[in-house]
């Protein structure tokens, strides 16, 4: 499984090459690999369905850290939206982009990268391992939504959403490492079958939670999805509706048969989940925008899914799983049409539209077929979820079930209503707005669409399929004694009962609804919002800039020789504390083991004195390199050749590096107008340092008590890595991870120091006139050069 | 190059040793650089050597002083060298016609290349940054014994090259504007 994880990974990083040649092949090929994907899935079900498929690769042993991976009931639903619904938007990208367009290679590497992030995600046994994919999505999603980054729209939209999510993310990194250590693993399959517990559980779940809701944008984190629109649309299709914001809901799912008992975990997913449902209704009854009409749809659902995976019970359970494959069924050929309109039309906006249902039955039929999905009609696989979903809270009785039954008809009230209002206002005639004469929609388009489409009929009328799995998945709830909870199945038909009823005032309340639509945006406009969740994220995104100003204007004095002397303080008073206490002066030190250490130590101590007295840069960059050069053949005396290759090499470089940036500065320092008195604290503080970085070095060196342990086996162990030099030996193979770690560094101090540098150069002088301010495109030409 | 060498009552005396010729690769040079023939020789020999002499440490590095930080270094400096003698235009090199390297994108690859070293033993079942010694029989030189963490090491060797190339780049951008506008030149 982690082969077919890494090959979406190496495949996007292949793809820009295809790209470069056609963007519409580029899409193609990308659609292969979600494609086979989804069969190898398919032939695994039974096991799947059974006792769980699993495959573990140790990456890092030594730190116990591994890419566990398992395809069970709910992974296998998953890899239906993830992987099935990809191929489907692959295709449907490759007839939404335009053959020239800029942002299509970009869009086709990302979009199969997410697939990727995505598959591992679901398919991860290991928290860590979902943990790494879960951000992995967040970024993608960040990429995807930016796109360019020309437009303001998308990098707020894009800034937004990758805030939230990653706020939520790492509060769930440390949810999930104290739920690791609670259960002393961290694979999930082993967590689930044995929940631990205690306080340090419930503090893990809560910040678990976090990550879920936020992920999938519940209240009151519900505001980056529909800024999130600003994606094209097979983006928001793909990310936003199908899969990476189920992730939230996919991760409630995984672990509420452990926690669904606890009142930590049930009563913020079912409260908030029932909030988001009846919100995210609420507002896309006035949305204008059928896409963003849409996204309040999704977050609507997303909440319904909530409720029902975290409430626990076998029927919710089933409800939920069956509900979470007809969403991603239904959401994203919804999307696809959205898309499809807004490419033939060019609006979205419900008021610019008008019959086009007349001119393009097709597109209609197919928007009519996912929307009766979306609003619960049989013989639909939305119905035959939304049946299950009333049945197991009607069946549960007592107050919370009425009231969560009630919460749900009421939303299920608004799903219909906004469903109505998504197909009235994309297709029917309105009175006063003339109707556009539009192009068909190519095939690339409407097929991939229809096929979304079919597949929640084909679903719903062969549910028991549907049943197979969301039994799998329900079998991890005990149903006790409960015998019509043990018993229950999916069907189309229960017969007559309360369920029905509530489907049936569902439909009708929402036509109702919508039938009043006049009077619904009166109350719309009536209804001011006093508490506004994206208000509350802009203030706190506000806030903390403010913070961060009045913190930095704190720390950051702008002087030099302030910060020097913080430093310099810090280290007396902290390390040199523990030095006078606990130090012991080594007997054994010699004043000098070799006659050539005088000459090179006091080479080193006059140049350093001379720095002191030095009124040109130039001199003393020259002592400094003198210092170090001097240095470097200390350690040679002492036989460190490498050790002294290196610090000659570096101390040389430091010099050309100096001369750079001294053809900016003053030739000679600045006069010192400082008092005597701050002269001679600087001095003093200065000195105080130096002495203690020299008496610590002796005796810390002189600390040790015994041979140390591990340098005796480096130097036994070293031709063995095929390394007679040990150094080498120690750099490469004994401690490779940190030279990797290290070099990472310099790739990151390069780069800031270019962009540091260069970023100030558009203010330079050219052809007499300095100009200052933005830099302009060949400015930048010149930078990439 | 407007004035000929053979004309000294015409030229500068800053020109007067100024080549005519090409003496370094690939030849070109900002029309605003002082050139120094001095330089330019001891640059043309020395570059080639400095460049092969680094890639002795990298290899070397397995037994005695050097490896992959050393050598880039070397190699680094080789490039201050050039940079010195000739300006900063030929700071990416073109591989090929299509692919121009980039310092950047030096350093990218050099990091790239670590990673994948690092990663690559997963394949084979082993551990993260385990390293095989591989013993290839080469004819007339004998058997030579080929440890995988080299590869570690050649990434360490570019990324340094590309950071050098970098500062280089962003430390000297300019350098001949800034001598213009300073009236350095006449």
């Amino acid at each position: 499984m982690l082969a077919l994880v890494v090959a979406h990974l190496v495949m996007a990083g292949l793809l820009p090459v295809v790209s470069a040649r056609s963007r519409r092949a580029a899409f193609g090929v990308a659609a292969v690999l979600p494609g086979a994907t989804l069969i190898w899935a398919l032939a695994n079900a039974r096991e799947a369905l059974g006792p769980g498929l699993e495959a573990t690769t140790g990456w890092a042993p030594a730190l116990g850290l591994e890419f566990s991976f398992r395809l069970d009931a709910l992974g296998l639903v998953m890899i239906i939206l993830v992987a099935g619904l990809g191929a489907l938007i692959f295709a449907y990208s490759a007839g939404y982009f335009g053959r020239k367009s800029r942002d299509a290679p970009r869009s086709a590497a990302l979009l199969l990268a997410f697939a990727g992030a995505m598959l591992g995600l679901v398919l991860a046994d290991d928290l860590l391992t979902l943990y790494v994919f879960w951000e992995l999505t967040s970024i993608a999603s960040f990429l995807l939504v930016g796109q360019s980054g020309e437009h303001r729209a998308n990098r707020r939209a894009a800034l937004q959403a990758v805030l939230v999510t990653v706020f939520g993310g790492l509060s769930m990194l440390m949810g999930i490492v104290l739920l690791g250590e609670a259960a002393g693993t961290y694979r999930i399959s082993q967590i689930v079958a044995a929940p631990p517990s205690g306080a340090m559980v419930t503090a893990a779940l809560v910040l678990i939670l976090l990550g879920a809701l936020t992920k999938s944008a519940q209240l009151p984190f519900h505001p980056w999805l529909p800024a999130a629109m600003a994606a094209p649309t097979p983006v928001s299709a793909y990310l936003h509706a199908a899969s990476m914001v189920k992730a939230g809901v996919y991760l409630v799912a995984r672990l509420s048969p452990a926690f669904a008992d606890r009142a930590v975990w049930w009563v913020p997913v079912v409260v908030l989940g029932l909030g988001t449902m009846l919100l995210g209704g609420w507002r896309a009854l006035q949305e204008i925008d059928l896409k963003r009409l849409l996204a309040f749809g999704t977050v609507s659902q997303l909440g319904f899914l909530m409720v029902l995976l975290g409430a626990g019970g076998r029927i919710a359970a089933m409800a939920g799983l069956t509900l979470l494959l007809a969403h991603g069924l239904f959401k994203a050929p919804l999307f696809m049409v959205v898309g499809t309109i807004d490419k033939i039309t060019g609006t979205r906006d419900i008021g610019e539209l008008s019959g086009l249902g007349r001119q393009l039955p097709a597109l209609a039929a197919v928007a009519g077929l996912a929307g009766m999905s979306m609003a619960g009609i049989p013989p639909l696989l939305g119905f035959v979820g939304k049946e299950a979903a009333f049945e197991a809270f009607l069946h549960e009785g007592g107050t919370r079930g009425w009231t969560v039954a009630l919460g749900l008809l009421a939303g299920s009230v608004l799903t219909a209503a906004y469903t109505a209002r998504f197909l009235w206002g994309a297709f029917a005639a309105k009175p006063g707005v003339e109707a556009r004469e539009v192009s068909r929609p190519t095939l690339a388009l409407t097929v991939p669409t229809w096929i979304a489409a079919l597949g929640g009929l084909a679903l719903g009328a062969g549910y028991p399929l549907v049943d197979a799995l969301a039994d799998g998945y329900a079998t991890a709830y005990p149903a006790g004694d409960d015998a019509l909870a043990a018993g229950y199945h999916l069907a189309l038909w229960h017969g007559l009962g309360l369920p029905l009823a509530f489907s049936a005032v569902a439909v009708l309340g929402g036509l109702a609804l919508h039938a009043r639509r006049t009077a619904v945006n009166v109350v719309h406009t009536r209804l001011r919002h006093p508490v506004s969740a994206q208000r509350g994220y802009e203030a706190v995104v506000a806030g903390l800039e403010r913070l961060a100003v009045r913190v930095t204007g704190r720390v950051q004095v702008g002087s030099l020789p302030t910060y020097l002397a913080i430093l310099l303080i810090t280290v007396l008073v902290l390390p040199g504390t523990a030095l006078l206490i606990g130090g012991q002066w080594p007997d054994d030190q010699m004043p000098f083991h070799s006659l050539i250490q005088l000459p090179l130590g006091l080479m080193v101590i006059i140049a350093a004195l001379a720095l002191v007295r030095a009124h040109r840069r130039f001199t003393a960059v020259l002592l400094v390199g003198a210092i170090g050069y001097g240095i470097g053949g200390l350690f040679i005396v002492d036989g460190a050749p490498d050790l002294a290759l290196a610090q000659f090499l570096v101390e040389t470089l430091t010099l050309v590096a100096f001369v750079f940036v001294l053809r900016r500065l003053p030739a000679h320092f600045a006069e010192n107008t400082s008092s005597s008195g701050t002269r001679i604290r600087k001095a003093l503080i200065a000195g105080a340092g130096g002495i203690l970085v020299a008496i610590a070095g002796v005796v810390l060196s002189g600390a040790r008590e015994a041979p140390p342990a591990t340098s005796a086996e480096f130097v036994r162990l070293a031709p063995e890595a095929g390394a007679t030099n040990v150094i080498s030996a120690i750099l490469v193979d004994f401690r490779a991870l940190d030279t990797v770690g290290e070099i990472t560094v310099l790739l990151i101090a390069a780069a800031g120091t270019a962009s540091l540098v260069l970023a100030t150069r558009h203010d330079r002088r050219r052809d007499g006139q300095v100009k200052s301010g933005s830099g302009s495109p060949e400015h930048e030409e010149e930078l990439l050069r | 190059m407007t004035a000929s060498p053979n004309t000294p009552e015409r030229v500068p005396w800053k020109q007067w040793d100024e080549p005519s010729g090409q003496w370094m690769l690939p030849g070109e040079h900002p029309p605003t650089a002082e050139r120094t023939l001095l330089l330019e020789v001891v640059v043309r020999i020395l570059f080639p050597t400095v460049l092969v002499f680094s890639l002795y440490l990298l290899i070397v590095g397995h037994y005695g002083p050097g490896g992959g930080f050393s050598g880039g270094l070397v190699a680094g400096l080789a490039f201050v060298l050039r940079y010195i003698a000739g300006g900063g235009t030929d700071l990416g090199a073109r591989v090929g016609s299509r692919i121009r390297l980039r310092p950047p994108m030096l350093v990218g690859v050099g990091l790239s290349i670590a990673v994948l070293t690092a990663l690559a033993p997963t394949a084979f079942g082993a551990p993260v940054l385990a390293s095989a010694k591989l013993s290839v029989a080469v004819p007339v030189v004998g058997d030579v014994d080929l440890v995988t963490s080299l590869f570690l090491d050649v990434g360490v060797y570019l990324l340094i090259i590309g950071v050098v190339l970098d500062l280089l780049r962003s430390l000297g951008s300019g350098i001949e504007r800034d001598a213009q506008g300073a009236g350095e030149r006449s």
